[in-house]
């Protein structure tokens, strides 16, 4: 408990919230490295995934290789390019988005994938496109689902986003790894602390986000609607489970 | 009233098992479980060398180790035994007769006020501080200790081969240390009060290491934090700036010594100790984290090629 209320001390005082090594500047780029990290792995997940879950093809390809990927070590990956690439915020970001990968292509190829194959050949037979049926229908029907991935990409990646500071990048691991290196367990703990309230902030923010893009009268990703389950929204809330782990 | 009965009995049961096991224990007790040698009449005189759970401090124990073979004594090793809260007593009680060990940290380790000094002060607050029972015999040129290295470049352009020529550099000056530097009295704070220099610092976490090295060779940072006795400083052409003030506690080699040790085996440890230098020690690492040869190994070609064996 004494630690706890010093660390809260730690964090409250003025000392620690300005300045380059301030709670403001770490935790800036804290977010930076997430949002970036994130957004870059969206970029190339999304449209992998929206293929894998409109053709059906490769799923097996997928999920072999994200799996392998979810495996590496972030920390040695982070090292190992540092001493390709030197220090600086590079090889971090491309260690996150390694980490964010898996969750974002695995939510935007399950979205397509819960989306009811009734409802598709129906959109079909009043002739849409393939186009179409991609836009005006899969997408927004997974949109849940794709939020649910990118949710827990992020997560990841803000839990995980503290060792930036192992190679000298900055970020609320700063002051875990100094802590613990200095037997400074205040500072340490005041850093798990902010890393945590980050993390909550940002789910709150995602949970509002997923309830607001599911469509009217779309079941998937509302695993707490009562109406009767189906085989799609038990489908639908795997990836969730997977991501909160 | 029957369930209490039985727990009765179970406990009766469990006293029992306890107290037979205390008194089997106890009859091992005393027995030295590591003296394995008691039996021979020889060993009953054997020295034991003990080092710390680092390869390069293990080296260190192995020269010691076969120095006094030549010199005719037995030798026994009890080898990387961790942190000083577990060997230091072992020491005390005379488990271990010879151990390599640091100046600075072990002087501190005895006695917190000793902070700062040059390697002879040092030595001398670690005699003092010693306890009754234990020698430290005269310390080793060789010495590992954090250092503030540059690259040759750099020192040759500036100019800079003293922490002391660091205040006319004009433009600002990173070091890439260990996390645990931006606290310590001899980081950025003590650089700015003794030497008046402002340093920022990077952390770098891997112990003054590859990437440590790497980041001063790509010009990240214009220091960098690296043990005197890396390899990576004879292997990158790295300069070491020296310390006139002694803002970095010494940490030269010192044997602490048992009683038990004679004057012809403290003549042993120090015949290895008036040759060993940090060059030495940097080069002995070398063979063992790169060309993966044993302490057996590297101490025998070491001290033959010295003419001690």
């Amino acid at each position: 408990m004494n630690y706890l209320l010093d660390a809260l001390g730690w964090i409250a005082d003025p000392a620690h919230l300005s300045g380059p090594d301030g709670i403001p500047t770490r935790m800036a780029e804290h977010l930076l490295y997430t949002l970036v990290a994130v957004a870059l792995a969206s970029l190339v997940a999304i449209p992998a995934g929206y293929l894998i879950g409109h053709t059906g093809k490769g799923r097996t390809v997928a999920v072999a290789l994200t799996g392998g990927v979810r495996a590496l070590p972030t920390v040695g990956v982070v090292f190992l390019l540092a001493l390709l690439m030197g220090i600086g915020s590079t090889p971090p970001v491309i260690a996150f988005v390694v980490l964010a990968i898996p969750s974002v292509l695995a939510g935007a190829y399950s979205g397509f994938e819960a989306v009811d194959r009734a409802t598709i050949d129906a959109a079909r037979s009043m002739g849409m496109t393939e186009r179409q049926i991609v836009a005006k229908v899969e997408v927004p029907l997974g949109l849940p689902l794709l939020i649910g991935g990118i949710r827990s990409a992020t997560l990841q990646v803000v839990a995980t986003a503290t060792v930036a500071a192992v190679v000298g990048a900055g970020g609320l691991g700063t002051y875990i790894f100094r802590g613990l290196r200095s037997n400074d367990y205040v500072q340490m703990l005041a850093g798990s602390i902010l890393v945590i309230v980050v993390a909550i902030v940002l789910e709150v923010v995602f949970a509002t986000v997923q309830r607001l893009v599911v469509p009217a009268g779309v079941t998937a990703g509302r695993p707490t609607d009562s109406r009767a389950p189906t085989l799609r929204s038990r489908a639908s809330e795997t990836p969730l489970q997977e991501g909160t782990q | 009233m029957k369930i209490t009965t039985t727990k009765k009995g179970r406990l009766t049961v469990l006293g029992a098992v306890a107290i037979g096991a205390s008194v089997a224990l106890a009859g091992c007790a005393s027995g030295d479980p590591l003296d394995s040698g008691s039996g021979e009449s020889a060993s009953g005189d054997a020295l034991v060398v003990g080092s710390q759970a680092y390869y390069s401090n293990e080296i260190i124990a192995e020269l010691y180790a076969q120095s006094l073979e030549e010199a005719g004594y037995t030798v026994e090793r009890e080898y990387q035994i961790g942190q000083r809260e577990v060997y230091v007593p072992e020491l005390e009680d005379g488990s271990i007769d010879v151990f390599p060990e640091y100046t600075g940290n072990f002087a501190q380790f005895l006695d917190d006020s000793v902070t700062e000094g040059s390697p002879e002060e040092v030595e001398e607050a670690l005699a003092a501080a010693l306890p009754d029972g234990l020698t430290s015999l005269p310390i080793a040129e060789a010495n590992d200790q954090d250092s503030y290295t540059v690259t040759q470049e750099f020192s040759e352009e500036n100019g800079i081969t003293s922490l002391a020529d660091l205040e006319d550099y004009d433009g600002t000056l990173t070091v890439g240390a260990p996390p645990e530097n931006e606290t310590r009295p001899y980081g950025p704070p003590g650089l700015k009060s003794v030497y008046g220099v402002d340093v920022q610092s990077t952390g770098i976490d891997d112990g003054g290491g590859p990437l440590t090295v790497k980041a001063l060779l790509d010009g990240s940072v214009q220091l960098a934090d690296v043990y005197t006795s890396s390899p990576l400083i004879a292997e990158n052409d790295l300069v070491v700036l020296d310390d006139p003030e002694n803002l970095i506690l010494p940490q030269n080699v010192v044997p602490i010594v048992s009683d038990r040790v004679d004057q012809g085996a403290q003549d042993a440890i120090d015949a290895v100790n008036e040759v060993l230098t940090t060059e030495d020690l940097q080069m002995l690492n070398a063979k063992s984290t790169e060309d993966k040869e044993t302490s057996a190994a590297i101490a025998t070609e070491y001290l033959t090629d010295k003419g001690l064996l």
